[in-house]
């Protein structure tokens, strides 16, 4: 499904936040089914790094590249190719679950109907509270009803995980994990951040310590 | 495009909807700064007459402030408003959408209320209708214009001040034309069979709100979408 020619290209990128130079000269390529772990002290960049991977960072220097074109001329192009989650899951405290999953995946350019996302958070074991408002959900709860979203298809090849292991429990870090290898099987892309090893099967499973790439 | 739209409105009266009291507030402070006046000023009906279009123009111009902080506040800080700027609908048509929903649950009661808040100023029914003709024209501008303040102090801390201090200079314009339509036509109301609809100078006001409220419909989704994009980077 995913063509085996798309790739990321990270070209000599330079992030600063304030007055600090987080890293600088950062050079990497991705392709299909590879995946790349960011890891690093707290504060060393790394969700830095991943918001100007999916462009809503604007880096001090360089580029990144979407099948060697500037993301920041493909825009709306490039955001079809990606699923993006962030430390804030993007959950609407006044919306039920399965809400949450439809509106988020609607905005994201597929459409999704209510058995969908039943199915979705039936896939993340969420299906016993996907009528209850997420106002009722306890923090790992909340956390996979922002996972549900990759149980829907079509997924986009490349995804950008900000700590996605964070408050889950341990049935539920296998499944994800699960999740993100058949992802990968698939010939997509992965990049996310956490501080534990995770065991993935990917074709390239790269590492990149940013504490190494601290300009002092 | 369309369906991308009307999910973005659909979704933002459901949360408004959802989170009634919020709205409401908004509501009880146009109605009570609009009922203390006349109790305030006294029972003359001219001078009630002629003050009712800037009271009531002003209570909007106030409550539609107050309500700009809720257009971007909450999807920022729940990371929904990083989903927008990623999202492969462009950012402009999203940010109509929310506009368009904030004005339908901030801007259109208060014209809905006008009639009967116009009552107590002892407005006829030809001025009650161009004042609610006014704040339908004008109340969409200040969504418009407000959003673009609303974006640019999203990470700014005490936002709520600055928001006024930006936005209000830009709302000075459409409360000029707005409330002198509404009172040219109360005005022109007691001297019968002037030109026009409303009269001549009060037609001439109207036209130029309406021409406000294209300028800002054309160019204010561009400009909030870029103050987005400037704001979460």
């Amino acid at each position: 499904m995913v063509a085996q020619t798309m790739h990321l290209q990270v070209h000599r990128l330079a992030c600063a936040r304030g007055e600090r130079q987080l890293f600088s000269d950062l050079s990497f390529e991705l392709r299909g089914g590879e995946a790349l772990w960011l890891k690093g002290r707290n504060g060393s960049g790394k969700t830095s790094l991943l918001r100007l991977l999916c462009g809503l960072g604007r880096p001090l220097l360089g580029e990144v590249r979407w099948n060697g074109v500037p993301i920041q001329r493909l825009r709306e192009d490039y955001h079809r190719q990606l699923v993006y989650s962030g430390h804030a899951g993007a959950v609407k405290d006044d919306l039920s679950a399965w809400e949450n999953v439809a509106m988020g995946s609607a905005l994201a350019g597929i459409a999704c109907s209510r058995a969908q996302a039943h199915g979705a958070l039936a896939s993340v074991g969420l299906d016993a509270v996907a009528d209850r408002p997420a106002r009722a959900l306890s923090q790992g709860q909340r956390r996979r009803v922002g996972l549900a979203r990759l149980a829907l298809e079509p997924l986009p090849p490349l995804l950008l995980l900000d700590e996605p292991f964070v408050a889950l429990d341990q049935p539920s870090v296998q499944a994800l994990c699960g999740a993100l290898d058949r992802h990968l099987e698939r010939g997509g892309m992965l990049v996310y951040t956490t501080h534990q090893a995770q065991p993935l099967r990917a074709g390239r499973h790269g590492q990149f310590d940013l504490d190494q790439w601290t300009s002092c | 495009m369309l369906t991308a739209l009307l999910l973005v409105i659909r979704r933002d009266l459901l949360l408004s909807f959802r989170r009634r009291t919020d709205v409401l507030g908004t509501l009880v402070f146009f109605i009570i700064v609009c009922t203390l006046f006349p109790l305030g000023v006294g029972p003359e009906p001219e001078m009630l007459r002629t003050l009712a279009p800037g009271v009531l123009w002003v209570a909007a111009l106030l409550a539609s402030t107050l309500a700009l902080h809720r257009l971007f506040g909450a999807d920022q800080a729940d990371g929904t408003l990083e989903q927008m700027l990623l999202s492969p609908v462009p950012l402009a048509l999203i940010v109509v959408g929310k506009v368009v929903a904030h004005w339908l649950v901030s801007g259109l009661p208060l014209v809905l209320l006008t009639p009967l808040l116009a009552l107590q100023f002892g407005l006829d029914g030809s001025a009650t209708t161009a004042l609610a003709l006014s704040l339908l024209i004008g109340t969409p501008v200040l969504s418009l214009v407000g959003a673009i303040g609303a974006a640019l102090t999203l990470e700014v801390r005490g936002g709520g001040v600055l928001i006024a201090l930006l936005v209000l200079p830009l709302y000075a314009p459409v409360l000029i034309f707005g409330a002198g339509a509404a009172s040219s036509a109360v005005a022109t109301g007691e001297v019968a069979a002037a030109p026009g609809v409303f009269g001549a100078q009060a037609d001439a006001n109207f036209l130029l709100l309406a021409g406000l409220l294209a300028a800002a419909a054309a160019l204010a989704p561009w400009a909030t979408a870029s103050a987005l994009r400037i704001s979460l980077e």
